[in-house]
């Protein structure tokens, strides 16, 4: 098939979405490389659909300013805006055939008729859809149905493509194998890509850069890397993979570098600390369960083994310190490990960081307000 | 599945019986006199054939019930679409509003009707006064006051499976086809339209139908200057006691309306509307 043009660079000055009295949406700065497939990745509520739909031109910003490459497109409706979406339940026009519902963005913008037939077949081999055309939508399986929904929003060529939670309504089995369907089509095509979802898996399979959304702000933007190894509070650690968040009184920091107090331990470290980490500020400090080692000897902090999982080539562990909190640990499998037996925690240094804890949601002291 | 078989014919039989009796026997009687006349078999349709008055009826009748239908669709689509819209106590509101009339009879309906548009009724003596005519206008016993009078009470049979037809259309359809690049037009057209179809076919069914039968309010605000079929029927069976004549016409209509409905069907693309969810 010709070569499909790559998608176009997206940027979001100062955006911010207000409904009567209730902030959806921050002031946003948010910059999207031309090809780049961007996830904008929260809890619901977070503020993810709102800026999917600032951006697609179906909620009109109270302030700020939104570019597609060089146009201003803050105030002009989504008609315009040359985006293709794909909707959570995809919203096929159900009277309408497989090859009419991808054929629709050409047809209304009123385009040869042999140019759409060619672009409607080209699009349906590419989503392995041949054949397909003349089948009613309804007749589809859900996987059919994503595929439709995709086909439709690519073939126009969109600048940008947006979508919204667009394996939401698909098995677990399935949501697995169109991830890596997706991820190999953007490679292919290299289209711009904005991706809403609350499941961070399928934030880390198929994202260059990952958003992490909370309280109607971006917590962090960042690769996998940053914000798994560099996450930047409390509410980005415990989003991304699992972690340890233990509370610590911050006494002093330096260039990075940290001394809290933990509780939990008894003592008082000396930690990598995120920016933001301020004396006196509330803060925690995190330590993935893969971080964590286990000796029997040792400075480490005491411990007793209560709970063992073992998973095979892996072990989850949980551990009680004496001052009864617990901690999860995975370890390479390590028979002799036995619920009950007392152990000493340790980690090497920079495997601990104190990340402040997060901004308490603005939304509901906004709401307070209102 | 015997007992199952057997609870249903209980719970349809009474409702089956009466139907069958007071509906389907007396039916059945009253088309086969049309074929009792003594001149033979299928004189009394020669007669109305041969009638122009009865064929001057006919077209009245059509005509009065396609302009009630049709302006039935203009009045009832604003309506249904800010029903569909509305929300919590104002849906509420806007709903009793619409379906209100049918708690008054419609021979009071009717009645009211004829004390606002006769003569020198208010809506003649408001026209004039605000210098709109000079005369008053003859709005009462004509085509006028028929087709006030049957759009009062057939609109909410329009109203209602429009608004059922789009409160079920998804709204991300419609923000589908905008993202797609599409004007409202063409939104309309494609999408909105299709969905609504199913609706908007079953109501003006309903109106179509309701407005060729009929009689209460075409005789009492046409009077003899707008007869309908209805009344032309009533006419054979009460004046003339010509009961032959009147299983004829109602037999003829009954033929119409049939073609009418299997070609509107045939002709409007509904059934894939009736996939919209």
């Amino acid at each position: 098939m010709t070569p499909i043009q790559s998608g176009q660079s997206l940027r979001l000055a100062g955006v911010s979405k207000t409904y009567g009295g209730f902030r959806a949406l921050e002031p946003t700065d948010l910059d999207v490389k031309a090809g780049e497939f961007l996830t904008l990745l929260g809890p619901s509520g977070s503020g993810k659909t709102t800026l999917l739909n600032l951006t697609a031109g179906y909620v009109e910003p109270t302030a700020g300013e939104i570019r597609i490459g060089a146009r201003d497109v803050t105030h002009m409706p989504a008609r315009h805006r040359n985006i293709g979406m794909v909707f959570q339940n995809y919203a096929l026009f159900p009277h309408m055939s497989v090859g009419e519902n991808v054929a629709y963005g050409l047809s209304v913008r009123r385009l040869p008729k042999p140019e759409i037939a060619r672009r409607v077949g080209e699009i349906l081999a590419l989503m392995r859809l041949d054949g397909f055309a003349d089948r009613p939508v309804q007749q589809l399986s859900g996987g059919q149905q994503q595929r439709v929904a995709l086909a439709r929003a690519l073939v126009i060529e969109p600048d940008v493509l947006l979508m919204d939670e667009p394996l939401g309504a698909l098995d677990k089995q399935l949501r697995r194998s169109v991830q890596l369907e997706l991820r190999r089509l953007h490679q292919k095509l290299g289209r711009t890509t904005i991706y809403v979802t609350h499941d961070q898996e399928e934030a880390l399979v198929l994202s260059d850069r990952i958003a992490v959304m909370d309280g109607g702000r971006i917590q962090q933007l960042g690769t996998v890397d940053d914000l798994y190894d560099r996450p930047l509070n409390a509410f980005v650690a415990g989003f991304i993979g699992e972690s340890n968040l233990l509370p610590v009184r911050v006494l002093s920091t330096s260039g990075g570098q940290a001394s809290v107090d933990v509780e939990a331990f008894r003592r008082t470290i000396a930690v990598d600390a995120a920016p933001g980490t301020a004396t006196g500020e509330p803060a925690r400090l995190l330590i993935r369960p893969e971080h964590i080692e286990l000796g029997l000897g040792g400075d480490g902090v005491a411990a007793e083994i209560v709970e063992v999982i073992y998973l095979g080539e892996l072990t989850q562990l949980t551990l009680r310190l004496d001052g009864g909190e617990t901690l999860a640990a995975r370890q390479i499998t390590d028979r002799t490990l036995r619920a009950g037996a007392r152990v000493h925690v340790s980690w090497k240094p920079g495997h601990a960081r104190a990340v402040p804890h997060s901004p308490s949601k603005p939304t509901k002291t906004e709401k307070a307000d209102a | 599945m015997a007992r199952r078989h057997l609870e249903t014919a209980c719970l349809l039989g009474p409702a089956l019986v009466v139907l069958a009796l007071l509906f389907v026997v007396p039916l059945g009687r009253l088309f086969s006199l049309a074929f009792t006349d003594p001149a033979g078999p299928f004189a009394t349709f020669g007669v109305l054939a041969d009638s122009a008055v009865y064929r001057q009826v006919m077209w009245n009748t059509f005509v009065v019930a396609v302009m009630v239908t049709a302006l039935c669709v203009l009045l009832a689509w604003p309506v249904a679409y800010v029903l569909s819209r509305l929300e919590g106590v104002w849906f509420g509101l806007a709903l009793y509003g619409v379906l209100f009339p049918f708690w008054i009879s419609v021979l009071v309906r009717t009645f009211s009707w004829m004390l606002l548009l006769e003569r020198n009724g208010p809506i003649n003596r408001l026209l004039m006064a605000t210098g709109i005519t000079e005369a008053p206008l003859a709005l009462l016993f004509n085509n006028v006051g028929v087709l006030v009078g049957m759009i009062h009470v057939l609109l909410p049979y329009m109203i209602l499976p429009l608004y059922g037809a789009m409160v079920r259309i998804d709204r991300r359809l419609l923000l589908a086809s905008d993202g797609l690049g599409a004007g409202l037009i063409d939104t309309f057209r494609r999408i909105y339209l299709p969905l609504c179809l199913p609706g908007l076919a079953g109501g003006a069914t309903f109106v179509f139908l309701l407005s060729l039968g009929f009689f209460i309010t075409p005789a009492l605000l046409g009077g003899s200057n707008a007869i309908t079929l209805s009344m032309l029927i009533a006419s054979f069976v009460n004046d003339r006691l010509a009961w032959s004549l009147a299983a004829a016409g109602s037999l003829a209509l009954l033929a119409i309306v049939l073609v009418l409905m299997a070609l509107t069907a045939r002709l409007l693309p509904i059934e894939r509307g009736l996939f919209a969810r």
